[in-house]
């Protein structure tokens, strides 16, 4: 029915978007219907469960409405190391992200551009550990760097670890394993945007007599900026609310849970759903603040 | 001199070095896909078909993954036609509230998958819905939907509009237009945007979590079974997905290089 509409409306070539009316809310508020009921009003009740309070009957996992803003203080006060440690471990990671991604994008989209078979293989092997679950890659890692395994043991054999060193459970390893897993996402937008990069304006440049890292400096790198702040959107977020790489079942250890530990561990656990709610509330605004000064200044029609 | 031996040889030695990095952990996998564990698997005892050929053996791992393929299919199928028509729209019409609709659409981007899981797990237990199979594709739906929209939408925006008002120059219904024409020309898009969908849905652990209740699809079964030693039969169907979609590319890519020659040789 939609796309009967949508059939007899669409604009001629010269007006581009113009034609509004019914037709475009035949297509439109399906989709922005489901968003609306499935993914707004979550948020919403997601603040509303933050301030629920302890049933009057005292049942584990009850909890009446209120406006015990009080959760809010218990969730900070309570997980302030797990907060803080989520985000210096998504921002070191994301760091760490980049700095090995952007080689790889650079390449791909630049140096690979005439050689269509070498770039399609290599942007294959980009997306290649999505087709595998990353639970089992991240577990991979887990058996890799076990306590017996043989890089720890090459590691004491040549000195560089003590006899009850370990790697599995540390800080080290969470952080390694986000960074491993969030590669692509940092790859894809980066190259996404290099393959667009006008190389005559490079070569502009070396005709001016600038070395090549300066070429580098005021051309390639500032023109890329777009693509590295999206990868590093697309890095960061995920990284923020993760629980599998830092739970002790696959990397980490006691003392390296983050802010997805702590939100699983309480609803999903001890059911302490305010506690939870309070905790995604404020990641969801951290979240929020970053985004709106990224929409500021770019605007809202690059978002997609 | 020097300089330019670095420019020359550095590089694709990093780029090479850091692809053998980023497959470690997948030929680790496969390799332990052929292990003759008893029960978990992490010595290394021996090569054997047997985990392949009997995959079922461990029912767990087959329900999990059938669960985890209808989920999938499912929730892919609504998402992209869902996706679709909002991208369609998007391109093709002037409508109030823009910034507000890009804004809906983008969000759920950039909203971190537990704050997805837990809001949408909050509003199931208000709503006194039980968490299953229904619950975990109502979720599943609604975080592909933006990636089906952001792929397709890219497919729109190199359309003629002028391929369809010749269509309807030459007295095409409405509905003939949108079926031989839009469509097949948007076909391309609306599959690879399906396939990512697909491959997302798949492998969604976190917002399936915390809305399954005690259904189990394939990643839930493997962090499930990581405290205990995951058995090797879930390396065979974590490799055998691997394979089937590497092929898939494979076959994509070499059928677009071929279309493409052809076209150059007329």
């Amino acid at each position: 029915m939609a796309f009967v509409a949508f059939g007899s409306q669409a604009p001629t070539k010269e007006q581009g978007p113009s034609k509004t009316g019914r037709a475009a809310l035949f297509l439109l508020l399906p989709g922005l219907f489901y968003l609306a009921l499935f993914f707004i009003t979550p948020l919403v009740s997601l603040i509303i469960t933050s301030l629920k309070a302890p049933s009057a009957t005292g049942a584990i996992g009850r909890y009446d409405f209120g406006l015990e803003f009080g959760n809010y203080v218990y969730a900070v006060t309570q997980y302030a190391p797990q907060i803080f440690r989520s985000f210096s471990f998504a921002i070191l990671a994301t760091v760490i992200a980049l700095a090995i991604s952007y080689p790889i994008a650079y390449f791909i989209a630049v140096k690979s551009r005439n050689r269509p078979l070498l770039k399609g293989i290599l942007l294959t092997l980009v997306v290649a550990p999505f087709f595998i679950s990353f639970l089992l890659r991240t577990f991979a890692w887990k058996q890799i760097f076990s306590n017996d395994s043989l890089v720890v043991n090459v590691l004491k054999d040549i000195g560089i670890f003590g006899a009850d060193s370990y790697i599995i459970g540390t800080n080290f390893a969470v952080v390694f394993g986000l960074v491993y897993n969030f590669i692509p996402f940092m790859t894809l937008p980066i190259y996404a945007n290099l393959d667009r990069l006008d190389l005559s304006l490079v070569e502009a440049g070396s005709d001016l007599y600038a070395s090549p890292s300066k070429t580098f400096r005021k051309i390639t790198l500032p023109l890329s900026l777009p693509g590295v702040i999206s990868g590093t959107l697309l890095t960061f977020i995920p990284i923020s609310g993760d629980y599998v790489v830092a739970s002790r079942d696959f990397l980490g250890g006691p003392d390296t849970a983050m802010i997805g530990n702590v939100v699983e561990a309480n609803f999903l656990r001890i059911q302490d759903y305010p506690t939870a709610s309070a905790i995604s509330v404020m990641l969801m605004a951290t979240i929020v603040v970053l985004v709106s000064a990224y929409v500021r200044r770019s605007g809202t029609d690059d978002l997609l | 001199m020097t300089r330019f031996s670095l420019g020359k040889y550095l590089l694709p030695t990093y780029v090479f070095l850091t692809f053998l990095f980023l497959m470690v952990p997948i030929g680790y996998t496969f390799v332990f896909s052929f292990n003759d564990s008893i029960k978990s698997n992490i010595i290394w005892r021996g090569f054997t078909l047997d985990n392949w050929l009997n995959v079922c053996d461990q029912a767990d791992v087959c329900g999990a993954f059938g669960n985890s393929l209808l989920v999938a299919v499912t929730a892919t199928t609504v998402s992209t036609v869902l996706g679709t028509m909002i991208a369609i729209a998007l391109v093709r019409y002037r409508f109030k509230f823009r910034s507000a609709t890009n804004l809906l659409l983008f969000l759920p981007l950039a909203t971190p998958e537990v704050v997805m899981g837990a809001g949408l797990a909050a509003q199931f237990l208000d709503f006194g819905w039980t968490k299953g199979l229904t619950t975990v594709i109502i979720a599943h739906v609604m975080f592909t939907l933006s990636f089906v929209v952001v792929t397709v939408k890219a497919r729109v925006a190199t359309l003629d509009p002028a391929l369809e008002e010749a269509g309807r120059d030459l007295y095409a219904s409405p509905m003939q237009v949108f079926w031989k024409i839009t469509f097949p020309l948007l076909l391309p898009g609306i599959l690879s945007a399906a396939m990512l969908a697909f491959a997302l849905s798949f492998d969604d652990f976190i917002i399936t979590q915390f809305n399954s209740g005690s259904v189990d699809t394939f990643p839930k079964f493997v962090y499930t079974a990581a405290s205990r030693g995951i058995p090797p039969e879930a390396n065979v169907v974590g490799s055998f997905v691997f394979i089937v979609a590497i092929a898939i590319v494979i076959a994509v890519q070499v059928r677009s290089a071929m279309k493409k020659r052809k076209l150059l040789s007329k």
